[in-house]
């Protein structure tokens, strides 16, 4: 891997930059890329950024299974449009990791060899267009419950690609709603859908938020560091509030016989989340850990002699510019 | 002919902005704007199975917007179709078997390596900046408007496809090959493209005479090839017959694929 420390050498303590970087996290300033800060901190959020990178990127695959046959050109579009946005969204979090000190081939490489990790969500299979519904309402939806904290995430580059990636995602909610409104207004067997995609995707949606908040090592130091800003618990607590009513509306039962409204806590309680099931999905033994990665893997090592082709082709481009400078002077 | 305006179908048409107007379109202007509508359809179909696994991110975003533009393309063509028969879009798209369709055979050719779809792309999107600049002066006021949108977004995709071409013809070795063999198994499908409609009879002055686009086309396509280090193919003519519902053993698969889950729900809507 190649992650250089940028502008500072590794062990030693550039003690003004070091007071300025806990300067700016104090007056809630964002650090910028030519910024000193602690390997940790450049660490952390490489390994961050990259991971929620490489989410997008497989996330991806689950929708666009459904493009060639969603059931109507309206629906198709929107899709299409959806999967688009989320390459794009893969595209920005790898240029704010790459302000770190890491390149992009690196990246790609280490998810393509399975060495890094993305959302355990992906890993589920999409068996039917309801699921489509499920995902925008369920995974976009506690996405950026996660993720709208994160626009004031104290790193500059992560911070602003945020922003431009929630306004996206919020639109992704509201299309993945829509999808399920139709359902369950629609025929007995689209009702029957919607109901046993949501059964399906629920748990899994409220396990993105990371174990519970006494089982989650390294959230107290990114606190502390201003790029999380709420533990796990407190964004699912937050999620599950915003889903039940938008359940009712919808008209589907969440699964989950325990939730209930807690006048004193003044939030809805809910179950116990099976953590062993979210253990094993991360180990790599969730429905399609391996087809995800083996996918992307296919497409890229498909895809090498275009790029060789369009290297080869942009090095004889600027070889003949470098030539034809030569000549002119 | 029919009085509506440009006002009423603005410039940013969109099947929707179609379907609201209201505008009935005429049986014969109707089923030529099915063949058009198709041509767009079975393509963006094909190109949408790229998404997810492109060469490049880049190029996931960059096919991604060409099929989205030309799903667009279809929408707004089969919604004016479908006003004939009091339908909707969805009615055409997924309640018609493979003889209904319409669409000229390169369209439906599969999608083969990266450099045959770029072939393939080269090819569709050339011709389609010819045709809807044309479409975009008919006496038909909404095919009028609806190529007029098309034909600038139809611009990039030209643009998308030479310079693929250029990269792959003058890139490498295997790639020269490779787009060789790409622009070899599209090429018996172009001539369809400029033969005649027979969706087009009697609509002078509201069709485009496919004739009338073979001259640009090989001006801008035939040099781009040698340019890029290719030779023009010599294969000869396909059949052809897309027009008349006779397609390749391509087209059944990707329909029974698009259709497969709204013929399963005909009551639904979605
Ligand atoms: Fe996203
Ligand atoms: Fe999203």
């Amino acid at each position: 891997m190649s992650v250089r420390a940028a502008n500072t050498d590794e062990g030693t303590v550039d003690e003004a930059g070091a007071a300025r970087f806990a300067e700016l996290l104090a007056n809630e300033q964002r650090v910028e890329p030519t910024d000193w800060m602690p390997e940790g901190y450049r660490k952390t959020l490489i390994r961050q950024i990259s991971q929620h990178a490489h989410s997008e990127i497989i996330g991806m695959q689950p929708e666009g299974n459904w493009i060639t046959r969603a059931p109507s050109l309206k629906r198709k579009a929107i899709l299409m449009a959806k999967v688009q946005d989320e390459a794009g969204h893969g595209l920005y979090l790898y240029s704010a990791a790459q302000t770190l000190g890491i390149d992009r081939e690196t990246m790609f490489d280490q998810l393509i060899t399975g060495a890094a990790k993305y959302s355990s969500i992906f890993n589920y299979p999409t068996p039917t267009w309801a699921d489509m519904g499920s995902i925008g309402w369920l995974v976009d939806g506690a996405a950026i419950c996660n993720q709208v904290p994160l626009c004031r995430a104290s790193y500059g580059p992560y911070g602003r690609a945020m922003v431009r990636i929630c306004k996206e995602e919020s639109f992704h909610q509201r299309q993945g709603f829509e999808i399920l409104l139709h359902l369950m207004r629609g025929t007995e067997a689209q009702r029957a859908m919607a109901q046993e995609s949501v059964n399906r995707w629920y748990a899994p949606a409220l396990m993105m938020f990371g174990p519970p908040d006494d089982d989650s090592p390294n959230s107290r130091q990114s606190m502390a560091w201003n790029i999380k800003r709420f533990s796990n618990d407190d964004l699912r607590q937050r999620f599950v509030d915003m889903l039940v009513p938008q359940a009712e509306i919808l008209g589907v039962t969440l699964p989950d016989p325990h939730i209930k409204w807690n006048e004193e806590r003044g939030h809805f309680d809910f179950g116990d989340l099976d953590w062993t099931e979210f253990h094993e999905v991360l180990a790599g033994n969730g429905p399609a850990n391996t087809i995800r990665v083996a996918r992307r893997r296919e497409a890229h090592e498909d895809g090498a002699w275009v790029r060789e082709a369009a290297r080869a082709y942009a090095d004889a481009r600027a070889a003949e510019a470098g030539a034809s400078q030569k000549i002119a002077s | 002919m029919t009085h509506t305006s440009n006002r009423t179908i603005s410039d940013a048409v969109t099947a929707e902005t179609i379907a609201t107007a209201g505008e009935v379109a005429p049986e014969a202007v109707a089923r030529y704007a099915v063949g058009l509508g198709d041509d767009a359809l079975i393509l963006a179909q094909r190109l949408g199975a790229w998404i997810a696994h492109a060469p490049e991110l880049e190029e996931d975003v960059a096919l991604g917007n060409i099929a989205l533009d030309q799903l667009g393309h279809a929408r707004s063509f089969l919604t004016y179709a479908s006003s004939a028969w009091g339908k909707t879009e969805d009615d055409l798209a997924y309640f018609r078997d493979e003889s209904e369709f319409f669409n000229r055979q390169l369209f439906e050719q599969p999608n083969g390596d990266f450099a045959q779809t770029i072939a393939r792309q080269l090819v569709a999107s050339v011709y389609f900046d010819g045709l809807y600049r044309a479409l975009s002066l008919s006496a038909d006021p909404t095919l009028a408007a609806i190529a007029a949108k098309a034909v600038k977004e139809v611009d990039y995709h030209v643009d998308h496809s030479v310079q693929w071409l250029l990269r792959l013809g003058l890139g490498t070795e295997i790639s020269n090959e490779r787009m060789q063999r790409g622009l070899d198994a599209v090429w018996p499908f172009v001539a369809e493209l400029f033969s005649v409609d027979p969706l087009s009879e009697n609509l002078a002055g509201i069709a485009v005479d496919p004739a009338s686009l073979q001259a640009d086309f090989d001006r801008v396509v035939l040099p781009a090839i040698v340019d890029a280090g290719l030779t023009v193919p010599t294969a000869p003519a396909a059949r052809g017959g897309g027009r008349s519902g006779v397609h390749t053993e391509y087209l059944g698969p990707l329909l029974a694929e698009m259709q497969v889950l709204a013929r399963a729900h005909p009551e639904a809507t979605w």
